[in-house]
């Protein structure tokens, strides 16, 4: 398969919105390019595991290459493998989702969904690419839409989060901008990664070049202490804007922490790994802790992101193969997870215009739809089994107690305890708003319309299909995370 | 006459070039100042013509400068009055102290 | 044995009773769901009672721990894996009956009790859920996937208990039962973890071969490393039974089951009295084994934790007067007997009756526990009420119930013949045997369980005439019945299946043993429990306020419930929320964000001073370019020349 599909696809589509001439059109051209999307993503799934089933081992399958600026070996180079799979489908989902979620976003529409296309190209881009100059270039495609989403068709105070977002996120791109220099320096001038996965840096290079990438990635991620554009920047944007930030966008990050920091700088990974551990506790649990303060359903969820993308960071930060590969199908999950959560809270906020979550109550009673979807995606951020939280978070559980001694139990341990605390603030917003006596002035509420259903179900498909079917995700992921783990036994 | 020498015409250009920068610093009014401009930039044409006259007499570099010069000053000219009208228009006034906020 | 299709049939029909209710019920089954819910758990159970059947019967010998099948779920590494099975041995068989009998039962029951409510389709689809999952849970073959079906039941008791949602006081307490077996989980996860890492494995079978033989190198890892003076195996098991602790509303876990009780009656029956709540028994018996021949420290702390929760829930059953809340002590202090004879046993032959006690005494206690729960909700949906003081002189009213309910206070008093009598027996017999101190609290127990029994017996159906506010509907239809009647016979005449025959630790049978010496006490002690409430509670007198005046201080703790709750309220509300929550939210908006904000107000401070040369006048540009001019002509001219 073609992989310039991935990006001709989208691009295609965002040029032809902008040629349309109403609001209809503009929906229909960019739910169909989304609806093309999903299905070459899973041609794209298809293709690769009959590759692989047919025996073809190639760490990268269907790659291209074009040179790009030849003098500077800069080269257009694109390759998937499964983990890359995976993160497309990701995208691909959470796309068609947000497309179908802001139906009924009436202010400047056609901008809205061209900067919806565009963030999703930048996201295909990135995780598409397999060198770094132009994996950077999508990666900073997909900062500006953010800005103007949230800065244009933002809530509360945009300009504020808009402004935090993109500088933290900017802030990002600069570190890792340095240590993609230093890579291509240190690295025999070449930004390739396959190339640069088989040069042996020396020590004290890596140990200055990896805390460069990591934190400019993490930053991405909500690596605790630079999430705090999270919270700001979710509860400021449009739903679907939410749901591609989480959704997809912080998934930017772990994919940049896991293929790019860890992977090129193995010795790098091994010296800063408890430190990325630590801060990854911290955060799963503190965030955690703080979520159960919040009273904003966005707040909430931002918070939560934080607890659960440090799942992700722990899982990397452990070093196994059990662990990276929960860490991986942590970044999936979260992905879906939280778009349907943002999209639920967006559902909910248009009936009731309300996100707090004390003014609400019974809303069971008139949108069934709406609260039993809030009720299943809030079970699988708890970590319900047959959803797909649990699968992840156990798989990094169990992959962190490989390491025997104590300071990774203990780590585990206190990641293992934001199980509880999950819990007690996910029934407490989904008690409040969807369970309890209904208040009257919500009596006339209408239930979800189908272009709402429809991005549920589909989100709900996907959380479903990792959920009782782990097995396809986890053998789809195991040859990527064996290369990486292999990286890794090479060095001391 | 006396033909005048190459110190003659840059005390000339000199002195052009001098009452120009005073006329841009001192005036308010924005057609002044775009006349001002003008001086100067016709003091370095008269330094063009004059180094290439007694420098490299057998060169037109100097000329085609100075032409070069007058062509892109009328161009300027043409902009900057457009500008000046416009900014009658809107503050009904020429006066570079109202057209402060454009730094905005 | 090639009948695993047939034996995954069993949970999955629930499953798909769920799956057609849930998706569809409100708009094509609206009346029919009750049926369709019941038809499918017919078929399940008729199966189930088939695989009993051929289990039991077939073979000569018992065969432990038979796979019928596993499907490799989830891969985590090369050793472990969680593979979802299905395990066939005496104890799973057992259950599988009970589980799919008594949600049979109240399948049923509900067609009449739910009749007409607003969400009577989603009552059906929770209900197949919970069976599923409790399915699932008692065949696993994998201490993982036992983990799994663990979660989904105390999801679907959530959905059951919440099922009033415009309750306030149901939603609360659906998240209590959440929140606090969710923490029990969370030692259980941990447990899991380090039992599979000593073990290297989390396949129920292979576990169990490692765990137990003295020689192998998983066991000597396991017993020789210690943490914080326990050694590896002691933690990994307590943390496990922590996990069923929490299930099983063993003290000081119990908080959430009283206040389950605002679910829907039949839920009650069949939630958290008969099968869930004994998750937390079968789990230990599950890996008898391990604690017994391994760890006997830990199963030490397993009869303890078992027989101060029997007598501690007694106590405070003596003194409520909801009815469901008094059962729900009883399920309690109950399950607490079946703990403690898990915790009092032995492995092999004779010295392994506690563990053959327990299970029996959770199949009798199945029957007449949900017997009563039915009883009771009988009785509620006639009076509607769940006070005592609001009942009273049923009886004649009540015909069915009433004779049903007695022989359930009668089976759960220990009396002969009925079935609790037997069971009990056994469990006292081996706490003789191994722990006195333990059968003395016991004994006490049956004692006091007797007496409130009896008093919720009397209070319901004699005591004060019936005074009833005009309407008079009859005691409930025919589908309310059947399942009292069917449960009656069960409670009456489950004690004399040879239960040792079939249920042992080794799988060699083992005798009944019941033994007058032994057995006088207990009936004894029994009989005067009937008596003393008889005598306070048979005919309306101030004998009961006299007694509990007398008793003053202690009356008051246990009816308070010894302010356990108050304890947990006040370190969940102050310690919780207002010294962690509360900073780390603090800390984030102020001193984490602040640092950000900092960064951008100063970078915007030094902005601000410099944007100040950028004043628009036009002329000022123009003189500063002409200083930089002069400066820089100077600088070339005379310094850099």
């Amino acid at each position: 398969m073609n992989l310039l599909l991935l990006i001709g696809i989208p691009l295609v589509a965002a040029l032809a919105v902008l040629a349309s001439r109403n609001a209809k059109q503009v929906r229909w051209i960019s739910l169909t390019g989304a609806t093309v999307q999903l299905i070459a993503s899973f041609a794209l799934l298809f293709t690769f595991k009959a590759e692989r089933a047919a025996g073809n081992t190639a760490q990268m399958l269907f790659e291209q290459k074009y040179a790009l600026f030849p003098a500077w070996h800069i080269n257009f180079h694109l390759g998937v493998d499964g983990i890359s799979v995976a993160m497309i489908l990701l995208t691909s989902f959470v796309l068609v989702a947000g497309v179908l979620v802001s139906w009924n976003v009436e202010k400047m529409t056609k901008e809205f969904y061209f900067l919806l296309v565009l963030l999703a190209l930048g996201a295909y881009g990135f995780f598409i690419s397999l060198d770094l100059f132009i994996l950077f270039f999508f990666l900073e495609i997909s900062v500006i839409p953010k800005y103007l989403l949230i800065g244009i068709w933002g809530s509360g105070k945009k300009e504020y989060s808009a402004n935090k977002l993109a500088l933290m996120l900017m802030g990002g791109s600069a570190l890792i901008l340095v240590g993609m220099l230093g890579l291509y320096f240190e690295g025999g001038r070449s930004f390739d990664l396959l190339k640069l996965s088989q040069m042996n840096l020396d020590t004290s290079t890596q140990h200055i070049l990896f805390p460069l990438l990591f934190a400019g990635f993490g930053v991405f991620t909500a690596l605790f202490p630079f999430h705090t554009w999270v919270p700001d920047g979710h509860s400021s944007a449009p739903t679907a804007g939410s749901m591609f930030l989480a959704g997809i966008s912080m998934k930017l990050g772990g994919y940049g922490c896991l293929r790019v920091a860890t992977y090129l700088l193995p010795e790098g990974a091994k010296e800063y790994a408890n430190i990325i551990i630590i801060l990854s506790a911290i955060a799963i649990l503190y965030g955690a802790f703080a979520t159960m303060m919040q009273k904003d359903l966005k707040y909430i969820n931002a918070y939560s992101s934080v607890s659960h993308v440090g799942f992700s960071l722990l899982g990397i930060g452990m070093l196994t193969q059990t662990a990276m590969t929960g860490a991986v199908m942590q970044m999936v999950s979260h992905g879906v997870m939280t778009a349907l959560f943002f999209a639920v809270i967006g559902m909910i906020y248009d009936r009731t215009h309300t996100r707090m979550v004390a003014d609400m109550g019974g809303l069971m009673k008139v949108m069934p739809f709406v609260a039993t979807v809030f009720f299943i995606v809030g079970l699988c951020s708890l970590g319900l089994p047959g959803l797909s939280g649990f699968v992840a978070e156990m798989t990094v559980f169990v992959g962190s107690w490989e390491n025997a001694d104590a300071f990774h139990r203990i780590a585990t341990v206190a990641a293992a305890m934001s199980i509880v605390v999950t819990a007690v603030y996910i029934l407490r917003a989904v008690g409040q708003t969807v369970m309890g006596p209904i208040k009257n002035e919500y009596t006339q509420l209408k239930d979800a319309n189908w272009n709402e259903k429809l991005a549920a179900i589909l989100l709900l498909a996907g959380i479903l299909a990792i959920g009782i079917a782990p097995f396809w995700l986890n053998d789809l992921l195991k040859p990527g995370i064996e290369l990486i783990m292999q990286k890794l036994a090479s060095v001391k | 006459m006396m033909e005048p020498g190459l110190y003659q015409l840059l005390f000339i250009s000199i002195a052009l070039f001098f009452i120009g920068v005073y006329g841009f610093f001192t005036r308010r009014n924005l057609i002044t100042m775009l006349m001002s401009v003008e001086l100067v930039l016709n003091s370095v044409n008269l330094n063009f013509i004059a180094f290439n006259k007694y420098l490299w007499p057998g060169k037109m570099d100097g000329l085609f400068f100075t032409v070069f010069v007058i062509a892109i000053a009328a161009a300027e000219a043409a902009v900057a009055i457009a500008i000046i009208i416009n900014l009658y228009r809107s503050h009904q006034s020429i006066d570079v102290e109202n057209a402060e906020e454009l730094k905005y | 044995m090639n009948s695993s299709f047939y034996i995954a049939l069993i949970p999955l029909l629930p499953l798909a009773g769920f799956i057609l209710l849930g998706l569809f019920g409100r708009s094509f089954f609206k009346n029919s769901s009750g049926i369709i819910g019941t038809l499918f758990l017919l078929v399940s159970a008729v199966l189930a009672v088939y695989v009993a059947y051929d289990y039991f019967s077939v073979s000569a010998t018992i065969r432990p721990r038979e796979i019928a099948f596993t499907y490799t779920w989830l891969q985590f590494s090369d050793t472990l894996s969680i593979d979802m099975g299905v395990m066939l041995d005496p104890i799973s068989v057992m259950m599988l009956v009970v589980v799919t009998f008594v949600s049979l039962m109240v399948h049923i029951y509900s067609l009449g009790y739910m009749k007409g409510e607003e969400r009577y389709p989603a009552y059906y689809a929770f209900l197949g859920l919970f069976t599923f999952s409790m399915l699932g849970l008692v065949m696993s073959s994998n201490l993982f996937q036992i983990y799994i079906f663990w979660e989904l039941v105390g999801v679907s008791s959530f959905l059951l208990i919440g099922f009033y949602y415009n309750k306030p006081s149901a939603v609360a307490a659906a998240k209590k039962a959440f929140i606090v077996t969710r923490f029990a989980d969370l030692g259980f996860l941990i447990g899991i973890l380090v039992l599979s890492w000593y073990s290297g494995t989390l396949d129920f079978n292979t576990l169990i071969a490692r765990l137990t033989s003295p020689e192998s190198d998983q066991l000597k890892s396991a017993v020789t490393s210690s943490f914080l003076g326990l050694s590896g195996l002691t933690w990994a098991l307590l943390l496990i039974f922590m996990g069923g602790a929490g299930k099983s509303a063993m003290f000081p876990l119990h908080i959430w089951l009283p206040d389950a009780m605002e679910g829907p009656t039949p839920v009650s029956a069949l939630i958290h009295a008969a099968t869930m709540v004994v998750a937390g028994v079968y789990l230990v018996a599950r890996l008898f084994p391990v604690f017994a021949i391994s760890d006997p420290a830990a199963l030490e702390v397993v009869a303890w934790v078992g027989a101060v929760s029997a007598v501690i829930a007694a106590v405070i059953a003596c003194t409520q007067t909801d009815i469901k809340r008094v059962l729900a002590y009883s399920t309690m202090s109950q399950i607490g007997f079946m703990m403690f004879a898990l915790g009092v046993s032995k492995y092999g032959g004779e010295a392994g009756l506690g563990y053959t006690a327990s299970m029996f005494h959770l199949f009798t206690h199945a029957m007449f526990k949900a017997l009563l729960f039915l009883g009771a909700g009988a009785v509620i949906h006639y009076v509607h009420s769940n006070e005592m003081k609001d009942m009273g002189g049923l009886r004649k009213y009540l015909p069915i119930t009433h004779v049903t309910f007695l022989v359930a206070c009668l089976a759960i008093a220990g009396i002969p013949p009925f079935a609790g009598f037997f069971s009990k027996e056994e469990i006292l017999l081996a706490a003789h045997e191994n722990n006195p101190a333990i059968y003395w609290i016991a004994l006490i127990t049956s004692g006091l369980t007797a007496f409130y029994m009896f008093r919720l017996y009397f209070s319901i159906f004699w005591n004060k005439p019936a005074h009833l506010h005009g309407e008079k509907h009859g005691e409930g239809g025919f589908a309310m019945m059947l399942p009292l009647i069917l449960l009656g016979v069960g409670a009456a005449g489950a004690g004399f299946i040879p239960f040792g025959k079939y249920v042992s630790t080794d799988g060699s049978p083992l005798e009944s043993h019941i033994d007058i010496g032994i057995s006088a006490l207990p009936v004894a002690l029994g009989v005067a429990g009937i008596v003393a409430a008889m005598w306070l509670y048979l005919k309306p007198n101030n004998r009961s306020e006299k007694l509990a005046a007398s008793l003053s201080g202690l009356y008051k703790a246990a009816y308070n419930k010894f302010y356990i709750d108050e304890l947990y309220l006040f370190i969940t509300k102050k310690v919780l929320f207002n010294l962690v929550g509360r900073p780390a939210a603090w800390f984030d908006r102020n001193v984490v964000d602040g640092l950000v904000n900092l960064t951008g107000n100063t970078t915007e401070a030094v902005s601000g001073g410099i944007r100040k040369l950028q004043s628009g006048k036009v002329q000022q540009y123009a003189i500063y370019f002409l200083g930089g001019v002069i400066v820089l002509a100077v600088l070339f001219i005379y310094v850099w020349k």
